[in-house]
């Protein structure tokens, strides 16, 4: 029977099907890091219960570091020190893979494992951390879960779930210069709103998706979760085989062939029937930004801030203006920045630091704005200063870090200060996420980029265009 | 885990959408690697006049004496939508909530819910404005009255049914230690185990 590619990995993974709602699925692959991880571990250890198959999780400490270059285990955050102590102390008693503060390999966990092949097609990947739908952009199933649920994972190999819908989102034309992955997504939850997907698994597919490069898919398919997916998916390619070639953790010697096959296979069949199909068109897609509290408060830079569609939508509109300091109708281009921020798990390969820096490349960031980039891996940054974008990064006047979350929330240490308007490549421009009050417009490394030179949200396709002819 | 049969309880309403679990509980909040001492930290951003600070804001509904001893929560669109932080539930269960009421819920903050013995309930938009009018009339005397096992909540001497999976319903009525119910199940975990081994050697 033809299958979506969603309906593939479920029944490999399918240990037992309940009936009561609940399906037993088999976990490949646990990644924990030091905010959450920590507390799974601890716990797991206080129950007197063991890890099973130690030798597939995989342990990072990206939260609550601090990202300055000198960073020890003590941070900013006040008590950061102990959910690094315990992680570390943790991870070495189960006997983990850790990717500790002082290794090379270390970064942000959404950022590292794709980057160690760590998670690969047709395999289940879970973490404590609602981003770990960025992974899907693989072909792996890989979704967000809580602690609990993390050592239910470490202790059984396997969690219940209760299977989602499918859905299908058909990204179809050519996106213009100066768009990219992160103006689909935030177009589509702002078309469909942030619950749009709740209860299904989102495939991502069409000609917009074929064309985008595998860290465009991850942008793509970190946002499924502020979209309530289950999680998001895009069907491996030669590119996906392509990038996973010769990664640490990637299949080598006589299993490559093996692996490269069984990945091929892992497509939507032609006639599987999905629960629900949109379709967007990227064509005539512009860069897009937030001017609210969610992520669906999105619209493109050439629009201005709406108004509700009904009467029953004019609290919430009321009470997002109200913190982010807009009024209705404003015009979102030109509104003036204090902060620009180039980071997260969203937006900080390097293909996304490449792109920033070509606009930025001999220009300055604005007077008065403060405009930091923080690195998704510390392998990232070793390639951008390879490349010498760091060099481009710092000309312009930008803070140069060793990688982390960092300001992508707030933890209690760093952040950008009540009321700062900050335009970010996050993902969540939820209330005091970036800090307590600060106001935090999203949009792609492009958009910031030229928002951080112009000291005010600009649409980047200008700079772009110049520079690709 | 504590187990859910039947509840009665003070219902406030938080009748808003998207509350994300940083709203729940703000990072600053979760300041030791434990469970335990984070229901002071519940809505903190919200409760609190300052960041950080502990003087009550006596606007937000939690600290209206008339909403004392809340057990219920009723809320919009898309409760607990965000972080996957559990400390969400964490804190709402020291605080004394018992159960959520939305239109629908994140998921993995329903399904942290449902590991910690707090039930989300899911009811439509309208009835939840309905009860909410009706509890905010005198919310001590207007309880609810939520039964999981009948699967209706009694508020205003109608009865709103609704549903639940039942695995779920079946963990939070037995209060189910789900590792401890999964690891019955063991032999076969490990067949399936070893199969995968021998069906996909590079994984292993
Ligand atoms: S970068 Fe931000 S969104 Fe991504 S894992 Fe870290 S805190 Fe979460």
């Amino acid at each position: 029977m033809a299958a979506t590619l969603f309906e593939k990995l479920w029944r490999e993974h399918l240990v037992e099907s309940s009936g009561d709602g609940e399906d037993l699925i088999y976990i490949d692959r646990i990644f924990l890091h030091e905010r959450t991880g920590s507390i799974a571990l601890s716990s797991l250890q206080a129950d007197g219960r063991k890890v099973f198959c130690p030798e597939h999780v995989f342990c990072v400490m990206d939260h609550i570091v601090d990202t300055y270059p000198d960073r020890t285990d003590n941070t900013t955050m006040p008590s950061g020190r102990d959910f690094i102590v315990a992680t570390r102390e943790g991870a070495r008693q189960a006997g983990l893979t850790l990717f500790d503060l002082d290794d090379p390999r270390q970064g942000i966990v959404h950022v590292v494992s794709p980057e160690q092949g760590i998670v690969q097609p047709g395999l289940t990947l879970v973490c404590p951390d609602s981003h770990t739908c960025t992974q899907g952009a693989l072909g792996a199933l890989a979704w967000g879960i809580g602690s609990s649920e993390a050592e239910h994972a470490l202790v059984t190999k396997t969690l219940r779930v209760k299977r989602p819908r499918t859905m299908r989102v058909r990204f179809e034309g050519q996106l213009a210069p100066g768009v990219s992955a992160k103006d689909m997504i935030l177009h589509l939850i702002g078309r469909y709103g942030a619950a749009g997907a709740a209860g299904y698994a989102v495939e991502f597919a069409g000609s917009a998706v074929d064309g985008l490069g595998i860290e465009g898919r991850m942008t793509l398919c970190n946002m499924a979760v502020e979209f309530s997916a289950f999680t998001g998916l895009v069907a491996p390619d030669e590119k996906t085989i392509e990038y996973l070639r010769g990664r640490p953790f990637a299949p080598g010697g006589e299993h490559w062939a093996r692996a490269e096959a069984y990945w091929r296979t892992l497509v939507s069949d032609p006639d599987a029937v999905f629960d629900r199909e949109l379709l967007v068109d990227c064509s005539t897609l512009e860069p897009q930004v937030t001017w609210g509290t969610s992520p669906q408060h999105s619209v493109a830079i050439t629009e201005s801030v709406p108004s509700p569609r009904d009467d029953a939508g004019r609290p919430e509109l009321e009470r997002a203006l109200a913190y982010i300091g807009l009024a209705e109708g404003a015009r979102l281009e030109g509104t003036a920045i204090d902060c620009a921020f180039i980071g997260s798990c969203t937006n900080a390969r390097i293909t996304d630091l490449r792109l920033a820096a070509e606009i930025l490349r001999g220009r300055k960031v604005a007077a008065g704005v403060r405009a930091i980039c923080v690195p998704g891996s510390m392998r990232v940054k070793a390639q951008a200063e390879v490349e010498g974008l760091d060099k481009v990064f710092t000309d312009a006047g930008f803070e140069w870090r060793a990688s982390g979350c960092s300001m992508c929330f707030y933890a209690g240490g760093e952040h950008f200060g009540e009321r700062q308007r900050v335009i970010s490549t996050t993902n969540r421009n939820f209330e005091s996420r970036q800090g307590p009050q600060t106001r935090t417009h999203l949009a792609s490394p492009a958009t910031v980029a030229a928002s951080a030179i112009a000291g005010a949200i600009a649409d980047p396709r200008k700079h772009l265009q110049r520079s690709i002819t | 885990m504590e187990k859910f049969e039947r509840h009665r309880g003070v219902a406030a309403p938080i009748l808003r959408p998207n509350v994300d679990t940083d709203a729940i509980i703000p990072s600053r909040e979760m300041k030791r690697v434990s469970k335990l001492g984070l229901g002071e930290g519940l809505f903190a951003g919200w409760r609190y006049r300052e960041i950080g600070g502990r003087a009550v804001n006596p606007d937000f509904v939690l600290n209206q004496p008339a909403y004392a001893n809340t057990s219920i929560l009723l809320s919009g669109p898309n409760f607990g939508c965000g972080s996957s932080r559990e400390h969400a539930v964490w804190a709402l269960k020291e605080f004394g909530i018992r159960a959520v009421i939305a239109p629908g819920f994140g998921a993995i903050f329903a399904n942290n819910c449902i590991r910690n013995g707090l039930l989300p309930l899911v009811l439509a938009e309208q009835d939840i404005a309905a009860v909410a009018a009706w509890v905010a009339q005198a919310p001590q005397d207007h309880q609810l009255l939520i039964d999981l096992p009948g699967q209706d909540v009694e508020a205003d001497g109608v009865r709103y049914s609704f549903e639940i999976e039942a695995g779920a319903k079946r963990m939070l009525v037995e209060g189910l230690d789900a590792i401890a119910l999964t690891q019955t199940h063991w032999p076969l975990i490990e067949r399936f185990h070893a199969g995968r081994k021998e069906k996909y050697p590079w994984v292993y």
